[in-house]
């Protein structure tokens, strides 16, 4: 019989929900951008290569100034990291805009392609670069908010994050007030409802359709560089281990709503802690390699409770030919 | 935006010239016909082109990691051996994923049915290549691996049919559940209690798949081969095939002409995912010889290039796959030549479907203006 007992501490629930939340993060991110260009009326499925593609310029960007010596450089070095992974990642979304809007390939084919291609580039670019495997960044500490973060339980889960987890909050108030209340974000989700109608009445579908996949994937390759700068500091080939294709799901789970994908992030955020916290614990009675499984399995749980295609925006997959 | 515009880039240029009534608009019939190929041969050379910056930035000739890539592709028998060995998982699944994206199901869960395949396959010929004859053996263990990868697949097409989820997520998240799976098989009850690593017990050596004469190419080449125009029949010359093909022109109009769209769809998600299976026995059989981490090969993504650069067409997939197996195996000779990774093949390999996918729009765009 295992011994459950360590599990039941409140020292385990506080880290468990300390781990939880960041590890939502950069989930969180990739489908705020993937609901930003799906509402746009783009499905962008090459998350997982963006992600990775993010996850390398940041960790090599942060690596290059860490390694620099420049004070004020290694000070910068996790934003500068941050940068280059949301730069990336505003690459990578331009190759999907040039080939998917403009062009009018087929969005799935192109971005399965985007896929293939960031996994490539970044195992390339990464083996060609780096000889040893043993590469690090510090990554960033934690902002303790004054006398918030000394309350009991709710100051260390909630009040004691580093820069990017307050950030991502700021974000998520930022995307639905830009979604919802500015023309922009009007523009945005009528492009993806009713492109010729949006057309009509003054708006350039094909501009709008390259702001949403651009934001979108740059938000996903920012997603990747918390991932490795902030978080893990290390690059490993397909570090991102299909958090992009989660994201993916979390969107149709969301119901196309970012505060939906932020609780969507975190359930998955949680679900991952707990299975480091449970392999820590080494409890013979659960293989490890079936808490591995775990993120993946629940990805399919929570699309049988998501359904919800009805409410997926009207235009979404098609491209827009101009009449 | 019609729903015979959107599976355009994909589709035979034949096809997308029926539709429409742009078509007497449209540039001269010799044109229409090898502007497609054109366009191909465009990517494949830009493709090629960009990998040469590419292997520039890394500091190293390109024209001589071309010709070594070349070299240790096709330069002499030994070489030559090598490539034909790996067009075959290449060919297979490319060709299983052909039916599939004709339809426009998107399993990319090419990888989960591969080791479910594998794994199958693996179980049937250990528990008995010490009772049974071979020549039974051998031909049980290729059918458990057909199996072991269409069940793999029949799960995202019961999520898909019974909860509508997306077989593009579906089957990718199936491929890190089999991974696992497998990983704990090898650790825990199927690990050779002989060997201190996680692995698997070894097949015999007679219920290895035979070779032919002194090569080390298997019969599993012979039987991709035949599966070349074994495809083709079915997609263009039985009425499950022209099912297949309508949903994927279109799913709405296939319906309305009274097909079962949900039978087409599981046919081809089964297909595919038998086909994946069919190569992970294959290769553990032929190479591995036994379930270990090791297994996969990459090839549920490549196999995806594979059939898209094949312009999902049987013959297409053929040479699409001799052309990828060059490049992964000439890879290997750059990379002890010249010390380039040898995911630069990869790369290219991305990077010529990428420009594929560009000039075939360009090409079609063109044809539609006089």
């Amino acid at each position: 019989m295992a011994d459950w007992g360590p599990l039941l501490t409140l020292t385990f629930l506080t880290t468990l929900l300390i781990s939880g939340i960041r590890l939502a993060i950069p989930i969180f991110l990739a489908a705020l951008g993937e609901i930003i260009t799906e509402r746009g009326g783009v499905l962008n499925l090459g998350l997982e290569g963006i992600m990775l593609a993010g996850a390398l310029a940041g960790f090599m960007t942060a690596y290059a100034a860490e390694q620099s010596a420049t004070p004020w450089l290694v000070g910068l070095a996790p934003w500068l990291g941050l940068g280059a992974g949301l730069i990336a990642g505003l690459l990578m979304g331009l190759i999907m805009a040039v080939l998917a809007v403009s062009l009018q390939t087929d969005q799935v084919v192109t971005s399965i392609m985007l896929v293939i291609l960031g996994q490539g580039i970044t195992t390339y670019v990464y083996r060609q670069q780096f000889s040893s495997l043993t590469a690090r960044v510090t990554g960033m500490k934690p902002v303790p908010i004054p006398v918030l973060a000394d309350l009991p339980l709710v100051g260390p889960v909630l009040f004691n994050h580093d820069l990017v987890t307050y950030g991502s909050l700021l974000l998520l108030a930022a995307s639905l007030f830009f979604l919802y209340r500015t023309t922009w974000g009007l523009n945005i989700r009528a492009v993806g409802e009713h492109p010729a109608a949006a057309e009509t009445s003054g708006v350039n579908v094909v501009a709008v359709r390259y702001g949403a996949v651009l934001l979108g994937a740059a938000l996903t390759g920012l997603g990747g560089a918390v991932l490795t700068v902030a978080q893990l500091g290390i690059f490993n080939e397909g570090i991102t281990a299909g958090r992009g294709w989660i994201a993916v799901a979390l969107v149709i789970f969301a119901r196309w709503r970012p505060e939906r994908a932020f609780a969507g992030a975190l359930l998955f955020g949680i679900a991952t802690a707990l299975q480091f916290r449970i392999q820590a614990l080494n409890l013979e009675a659960i293989p490890y390699e079936l808490l591995l499984m775990l993120p993946y399995v629940l990805t399919l749980l929570v699309l049988l409770q998501g359904g919800g295609r009805s409410v997926a925006p009207a235009a979404l997959g098609r491209a827009y030919v101009k009449e | 935006m019609s729903d015979s515009v959107s599976p355009s880039s994909v589709t035979a240029p034949a096809e997308a010239g029926a539709t429409g009534v742009l078509a007497s608009r449209r540039r001269a019939g010799w044109l229409r016909q090898i502007a497609p190929l054109l366009a191909a041969l465009a990517g494949v050379f830009l493709g090629l082109l960009a990998g040469a910056v590419l292997i520039l930035l890394s500091g190293a000739d390109p024209v001589a990691a071309y010709l070594a890539m070349f070299q240790g592709a096709f330069g002499g028998r030994r070489a030559l051996m090598e490539t034909v060995l790996k067009t075959t998982p290449l060919l297979l699944m490319g060709l299983g994923l052909t039916v599939a994206f004709r339809g426009q199901v998107w399993n990319i869960g090419g990888e989960g049915q591969y080791l479910m395949g594998a794994l199958a396959g693996a179980v049937v010929g250990l528990g008995l290549q010490a009772t049974l004859p071979p020549a039974l053996v051998i031909p049980l263990m290729l059918l458990a691996g057909l199996v072991g990868g269409a069940l793999w697949a029949a799960v995202a097409a019961f999520l898909k049919l019974r909860f509508q989820i997306n077989e593009i997520i579906s089957t990718l998240m199936l491929n890190y559940i089999a991974e696992y799976w497998l990983l704990y098989l090898v650790r825990v009850p199927l690990k050779d209690p002989e060997s201190f690593l996680p692995q698997s017990a070894q097949l015999a050596r007679s219920v290895r798949l035979p070779t032919l004469g002194d090569t080390r190419i298997h019969v599993g080449f012979l039987i991709a081969l035949a599966l070349v125009p074994l495809v083709y029949l079915l997609l263009w010359k039985t009425p499950l095939g022209f099912r297949i093909r309508a949903i994927g022109a279109s799913q709405t109009v296939a319906r309305y002409a009274g097909m079962s769209v949900s039978r087409g769809i599981v046919f081809a998600l089964l297909f595919s995912g038998a086909l994946a299976g069919l190569t992970g026995i294959m290769e553990v059989s032929a190479l591995h010889t036994r379930l270990k981490a090791g297994i996969l090969g990459g090839y549920g993504f490549s196999g995806i290039l594979v059939a898209l650069l094949g312009r999902l067409h049987p013959v297409g997939v053929l040479v699409a796959a001799l052309f990828f197996a060059a490049l992964t195996i000439g890879a290997q000779t750059m990379h002890s030549v010249y010390g380039l990774p040898m995911a630069l093949a990869q790369v290219i390999q991305g990077l010529v479907v990428l420009f594929v996918l560009a000039a075939d729009a360009l090409a079609r765009r063109w044809m539609m203006t006089r």
